[in-house]
């Protein structure tokens, strides 16, 4: 039997000392008429060799094509190390750390994890991780509610230059409790937050401000400016953005006169592979005197009997086994092996490393979209500075040309048809440190062709 | 044993080039631009595959030890189903690319749809869900959407047993509901006529899990449904036991009308340290249309993904792309290794073995929380008598547990029956191993009349002693600082 590891002597034995006849009899107390026949529809069981060759086909049917989507999931370089050390048994196989003094080191992981993400974006805390990018940023609205106590409006301003995809993953989730949410239009030049838009709302009552840095198109907004902004109008800021980006660019905690107050994204870049999806990794820091309305688990350093040193859940009054409805949120499971991925990743790049991955990006992103640009047809959307996407458009409908591309083995982007319709036939590319200059020039020269 | 932190290990300067590209000049404006480095470490990939390599060998794990952790069903992950899922076209494939180019693992998610269906006797299947907790809140949600879309809007309470997880009543909240409570009776079951006081037009609907977190099956459950639909509410099944009655009984055939499936518990995805887990979520005819999306349907002789054009009705989405697919590969893989009679073995075995090891402990003399009643998956003992004439708790017996080598069942959960452990041994142990959990309750209940210290201080083997929670949470410690030069 797979996985079971019973002799009939071991269930004749068991079966005696429980003092029943057989194992049916076990589940007496379900009544017989709503006990369920033959599972018909669930097929014969496999062998390990057997399953094997069935998921070598369905992965070769699939096959490894040349990627050049972004749009929140990219493709870095994942060291060895990495997942080699991700699936040891005592990672993968170890559950939440409820008994502490037995999973030191996954608790001294996460405090590892939480002082690095903490620094990446500039904040004082984080907290163990959400579920990804998107519901990170639900959570942070509703956090946002909860911890400006003065704002009773719960107005979240959320820019078009969001992830289209959180924000209806924020209405999804946060929508429910009553919350408020007003979109600010772009400027069709740069791609970046119309900040004139901002006028309307200037002496109301705002409970947030979200910025996402880079923005959804690549673009880098104006931070600054909308952090005082924010803060000017009593509003929090909420920031959403690339981990990888933060080596270069400014962290959300230096923003502005005073820096943000919630920062959240996608922790995908650290480690974590594309894998169709998922699982990624929702990251949250914010300053410390919001710490108590953080959603999620959180780890702290304290002292043993001894007094020696040692980690811990703590604060988990916040969380929903002990304050059920009250709780800051109902998430248990998160996503704890992919920080364990995550942790192993920002320690073998270290500072440098993770410089460098990101200028990397930057630099190819910018063949790319020369290379692209030359061909007859394509013309960048937007100017100003931008990290390692950019939107071009096509002189005809993209989702055809998507296709064709594809059956030559290459993913050429995203297309904004469904989101951004006022932008035509918009297509977002991105190209990280792994694509090489022969990529790029094979991608123009399919595109070149198609559009010929 | 003791190992530094990765920061501790640094040393300015230090490299593990091998990881790096070429370095380049980055082109960001000097006002965006960042100032000062982030405190990452600078360390050889020895050091890091070292120092991980350590941290990880301070943990229990299902690899290294029992894990009887009452309502996670700790059973043994496949190293199959990691192999698998790990193949480098599921890996390199972006969520955004093609359909065309996917259509393996589509077909392999749909059949997982497929699969899921047929066990839990439901109508459509959405595997977006990314835990426990988010398939909670989806199905919660899909309740409210369809009082709303009668217009029915009076229905904002949602009713829970007092021994729920905790993530019910904080679900109900999150989607904008009213928890009320409703207490259980004293040989495990719901209180019915307290149910039958509670529904009326403003229940949305009820949150049960079958068998309950009191380690029975709540064998009232077809009244139960009756008593609700006739109020107009609707039955949410919370699948966290689901493990307790694979091939047995079905939730849909029980009445529920949505259901969530724990992916990393039943289906045996690995718990990771605090996940990733999976939620997909299960419905019946009337919360079809509400479904979160994407769904894979077909087209033709495709799959592809189903979204709000083809769901208008849809709670929406609940994750930046389709939910965690990888965990999703992996329970697929693990449902075809074990196939039609294997689905049916696993609540065999485990119910097996959890009632063997509830008769081991009772010989052993240990209190049944439920004296009369068959075990399910799990079951509860509970130490108030041993609290009141030893004076050691249910914490002290756990944490001894772990200087046994065994680690501890669920403590203090559920909130409603004292000094308890919530025991849940799997069907993927062996009775010797089950034994010798036997043994070391007994040899420790015989530490707890002759050195009860020994168990007030416990663990003493590990690579900590007890922990000061309280200090923890106040003197607050969340992030490491560098000493000041």
């Amino acid at each position: 039997m797979p996985f079971i590891p019973h002799t009939d002597a071991d269930v004749r034995d068991m079966l005696a000392t429980i003092g029943v006849p057989n194992i049916d009899a076990l589940f007496d107390e379900i009544p017989s008429s709503l006990r369920c026949g033959v599972l018909a529809c669930i097929p014969e069981a496999l062998t390990e060799m057997d399953v094997g060759r069935l998921m070598q086909e369905r992965a070769a049917q699939d096959g490894r094509p040349l990627n050049f989507i972004g749009a929140g999931a990219y493709e870095h370089h994942i060291p060895a190390a990495v997942w080699s050390i991700v699936s040891r048994g005592e990672f993968y196989s170890a559950y939440t750390p409820y008994q502490a003094e037995a999973s030191q080191g996954t608790l001294q992981l996460l405090y590892e994890y939480q002082t690095m993400i903490a620094s990446l974006t500039g904040m004082q805390v984080a907290n163990a991780s959400l579920y990804d990018g998107a519901s990170a940023v639900a959570e942070a609205a509703l956090m946002a509610v909860r911890a400006h106590r003065r704002s009773t409006s719960a107005r979240i301003l959320m820019p078009t230059t969001l992830n289209p995809v959180y924000r209806q993953v924020t209405r999804a989730i946060a929508g429910n409790q009553s919350l408020n949410f007003e979109m600010l239009p772009y400027v069709p030049g740069s791609g970046t937050i119309d900040a004139t838009a901002l006028d309307k709302w200037k002496g109301q009552d705002v409970t947030a401000l979200v910025i996402q840095q880079p923005n959804f198109f690549g673009q880098l907004e104006d931070v600054d400016a909308l952090t005082d902004w924010a803060h000017a109008n009593g509003a929090l800021v909420i920031a959403v953005v690339n981990p990888t980006s933060l080596a270069l660019l400014k962290p959300p905690g230096e923003w502005g006169q005073k820096g943000v107050d919630i920062v959240v994204g996608e922790g995908q870049p650290l480690g974590v592979p594309l894998a169709g999806g998922g699982p990624y990794i929702g990251f949250m820091t914010t300053r410390m005197e919001h710490v108590r309305q953080m959603p999620g688990r959180i780890v702290g350093r304290t002292l043993d009997l001894d007094g020696k040193p040692g980690f811990t859940l703590t604060l988990q009054a916040r969380e929903q086994h002990i304050r059920r409805s009250k709780a800051t949120s109902n998430i248990c499971t998160n996503q704890g092996l992919l920080v364990t991925a995550a942790t192993i990743y920002l320690s073998l790049v270290g500072p440098e490393g993770l410089e460098r991955v990101a200028a990397a990006s930057q630099a190819r992103t910018r063949e790319l979209v020369a290379a692209l640009t030359k061909v007859r047809g394509v013309r960048a959307v937007f100017n100003g500075p931008r990290f390692h996407e950019a939107v071009l458009t096509l002189d005809r409908p993209v989702g055809p040309v998507l296709e064709a591309l594809a059956v030559q083995g290459i993913v050429g982007g995203y297309s904004l048809a469904e989101h951004y319709p006022e932008l035509g036939n918009a297509l977002l590319v991105c190209a990280t440190e792994t694509r090489n200059s022969n990529d790029i020039a094979r991608y123009a020269a399919a595109l070149a062709s198609l559009l010929s | 044993m003791h190992e530094k932190l990765i920061f501790e290990h640094s040393r300015t300067g230090r490299t593990a080039t091998a990881q790096f590209p070429a370095a380049e000049a980055a082109d960001i404006p000097a006002g965006l631009r960042r100032k000062q480095r982030p405190l990452l470490p600078e360390v050889s990939e020895l050091q890091v595959v070292r120092h991980f390599t350590r941290l990880s060998q301070l943990n229990f794990s299902i690899d290294t030890h029992f894990y009887p952790l009452g309502s996670c069903t700790m059973k043994y992950n496949p190293r199959a189903c990691n192999a698998l899922a790990m193949l480098p076209e599921f890996l390199s494939r972006h969520p955004y690319a093609p359909e065309a180019t996917g259509q393996g693992l589509l077909g392999c998610l749909y059949e997982l749809q497929e699969m899921l269906l047929e066990v839990t006797g439901m109508q459509g299947v959405s595997l977006t869900p990314m835990a426990g907790a988010q398939g909670e809140f989806a199905g919660v949600a899909m309740m409210r959407a369809y009082h709303q879309s009668r217009g029915d809007l009076a229905r904002v309470e949602i009713i829970v047993p007092d021994a729920a997880h905790g993530t019910n009543p904080a679900t109900a909240t999150m989607c904008g509901c009213k928890v009320v409570e409703i207490p259980s009776l004293p040989n495990g079951d719901i209180d019915i006529d307290a149910l039958k006081r509670v529904v009326g037009p403003a229940t949305a609907g009820i949150m049960l899990t079958n068998p309950s977190t009191l380690g029975v099956f709540e064998r009232r459950i077809a009244e139960v449904a009756g008593i609700v639909h006739d109020a107009g509410g609707l039955l949410y099944y919370d699948g966290a036991n689901l493990n307790a009655i694979l091939g047995k009984v079905r939730p849909g055939d029980m009445g529920f009308d949505v259901i969530h499936m724990n992916l990393h518990k039943t289906f045996s995805t690995p718990h990771g340290g605090g996940g990733p887990g999976s939620g997909a979520v299960g419905v019946g005819k009337r919360l079809l249309p509400f479904m979160p999306i994407p769904v894979v349907g077909t087209q033709g002789n495709q799959y592809r993904w189903l979204t709000e054009k083809d769901l208008p009705q849809s709670i929406g989405r609940l994750s930046g792309f389709m939910g965690n697919a990888g965990v999703l590969l992996r329970a697929y893989i693990y449902m075809r290794m074990l196939g039609r009679p294997g689905m049916q073995r696993v609540s065999e075995y485990a119910t097996l073995n959890a009632n063997y090891l509830l008769a081991r402990l009772k010989a052993a003399g240990f209190d049944a929380a439920y004296t009369d009643r068959r075990a399910s998956h799990e079951f509860i003992i509970t130490l108030k008598r041993q609290s009141r004439e030893l004076g050691v708790s249910a914490m002290d017996f756990a944490k001894r547990l772990l200087d046994y080598g065994f680690h501890a069942p669920t403590t203090y959960f559920p909130l409603l029956v004292p000094e308890c452990l919530l025991i849940e041994p799997t069907e993927t142990e062996a009775k010797e191993e089950l034994d010798g959990f036997v043994d070391a309750m007994i040899a420790i209940l015989a530490e707890a009349s002759s050195d009860p210290d020994k168990l007030h201080s416990a663990p003493h083997t590990l690579p900590v002693r007890r922990l000061d929670d309280v200090r923890a949470a106040k003197q607050l410690d969340l992030t490491w600082k560098p000493a000041q030069a």
